[in-house]
């Protein structure tokens, strides 16, 4: 089973979900979708870190060959081309890697090239694989290291679980679009209310099946437990919120492998997901 | 020579616009014949790359000069490669700019930035 973590902005918890029940977990994959700023290997500790670089495709142009017609330039949707003293330049961060303008070229006067545009490591921490996107800072997108981290999810190593970046946009997209089940992580406030809608609206557009866990529950109302219930959510679990597991989280720790009762709050709420994800599948099938 | 200016709307009245790639209009002034002409500038509504299309637009028009309030970095990439000179605007009139530029009042436009990459500047 794949299982994406999200919420409609940062700080909510699906780094601390997503790390806790791949630690709850007999067997499981941690995949950090977050590339702009993964923290999952920060509590996990990976170990026998193998790193692999993430490439994109840029155009290079031969000026031998351009005549200057240019048709590329023209085509680029994203600007990314001019054509000056005879020259044609090419503006490596605009460049979106469409390959329009290698196709377009009458002269076949451009080619393409590598560009490293980040990395992905993997390691091992305990019974957990972990898998980190990483994108190297000033680049535009991170979809290309999503879609490569995504592709090679290893077979047959139990639960997988998909940190994905916060928000809505193309790059949680992207992070979902596979997923067997969604969980959202939401915070007990109105501001979490207006984040849980957006991811609400996205898990619904794209027809994925979806529970919430509400995270740093206090005493009294919580606004996206009600949400929840107006909008027939499933509720899946609550996490405190608690000193104890602040402390731990501070620490770099996960708490599902340092507290007996962590322990058993993330064994619980990875049984219900767990069922959750079965129920969603004999649906669908 | 010519020079190149963008601005807010097609009249000499009107001001110095604030954003080059973005700006509606350039004002390519010709400094022997005094003859204005504003051609509308097709980056403004791009999703991305604004600069490097206006940018081009205007090394295309055979401007040696850019007068602006800013410029980012990829435009002055362009701009540059053309080898025309950049220089900042003193205010936003157009006239007064002019004026300063024939005496050869205004300065080159050191600062050029990041980029505001479709999030506004203002």
């Amino acid at each position: 089973m794949k299982t994406a973590v999200l919420s409609g902005k940062g700080g909510t918890g699906k780094t601390l979900v997503s790390v806790n029940l791949a630690a709850a977990s007999e067997e499981a994959v941690y995949i950090d979708c977050d590339v702009e700023e993964p923290n999952g290997y920060l509590f996990f500790k990976p170990e026998k870190v193998v790193a692999e670089n993430v490439t994109v495709k840029i155009p290079l142009a031969d000026e031998g060959l351009c005549d200057g017609c240019r048709k590329c330039t023209d085509f680029c949707k994203f600007n990314a081309l001019a054509y000056i003293n005879e020259k044609l330049l090419v503006f490596n961060e605009v460049c979106h890697s469409c390959g329009g303008c290698v196709l377009i070229c009458p002269q076949k006067a451009l080619t393409e090239r590598d560009k490293t545009i980040g990395e992905i490591q993997k390691g091992v921490s305990e019974q957990v694989q972990v898998i980190t996107g990483i994108l190297n800072t000033g680049e535009a997108s991170g979809i290309p290291i999503i879609k490569n981290l995504l592709q090679r999810i290893p077979s047959g190593h139990g639960d997988i679980f998909i940190d994905c970046p916060p928000g809505s946009a193309c790059i949680v997209m992207e992070s979902i679009k596979d997923a067997d089940y969604c969980v959202l992580v939401a915070e007990p406030t109105l501001f979490g209310v207006h984040n849980l809608s957006l991811v609400h609206d996205l898990v619904k557009l794209f027809g994925k099946p979806h529970g919430v866990v509400l995270n740093k529950c206090l005493e009294g109302d919580n606004p996206s437990e009600k949400y929840c219930e107006e909008n027939n959510i499933k509720i899946l679990g609550k996490i405190p919120y608690d000193n104890e597991l602040g402390t731990l989280n501070s620490n770099g720790l996960i708490a599902a492998r340092e507290s007996e009762k962590y322990r058993g709050i993330f064994a619980a709420l990875l049984q219900v997901v767990t069922g959750e994800v079965r129920n969603a599948t004999i649906i669908d099938s | 020579m010519k020079i190149a200016i963008p601005t807010e709307d097609k009249s000499m009245e009107k001001g110095v616009c604030m954003s080059f790639g973005r700006a509606p209009y350039f004002l390519i002034y010709d400094m022997e014949t005094g003859e204005s002409m504003f051609a509308e500038n097709s980056a403004a509504n791009s999703r991305g790359g604004a600069g490097i299309k206006a940018a081009q637009a205007v090394v295309d028009t055979g401007a040696e000069a850019l007068l602006t309030p800013r410029c980012g970095e990829n435009a002055a990439g362009v701009i540059q490669a053309a080898n025309l000179k950049i220089y900042k605007t003193m205010n936003d009139s157009i006239q007064d700019n002019i004026d300063a530029f024939k005496s050869g009042k205004l300065s080159l436009l050191d600062e050029i930035h990041a980029g505001f990459h479709g999030k506004g500047g203002e």
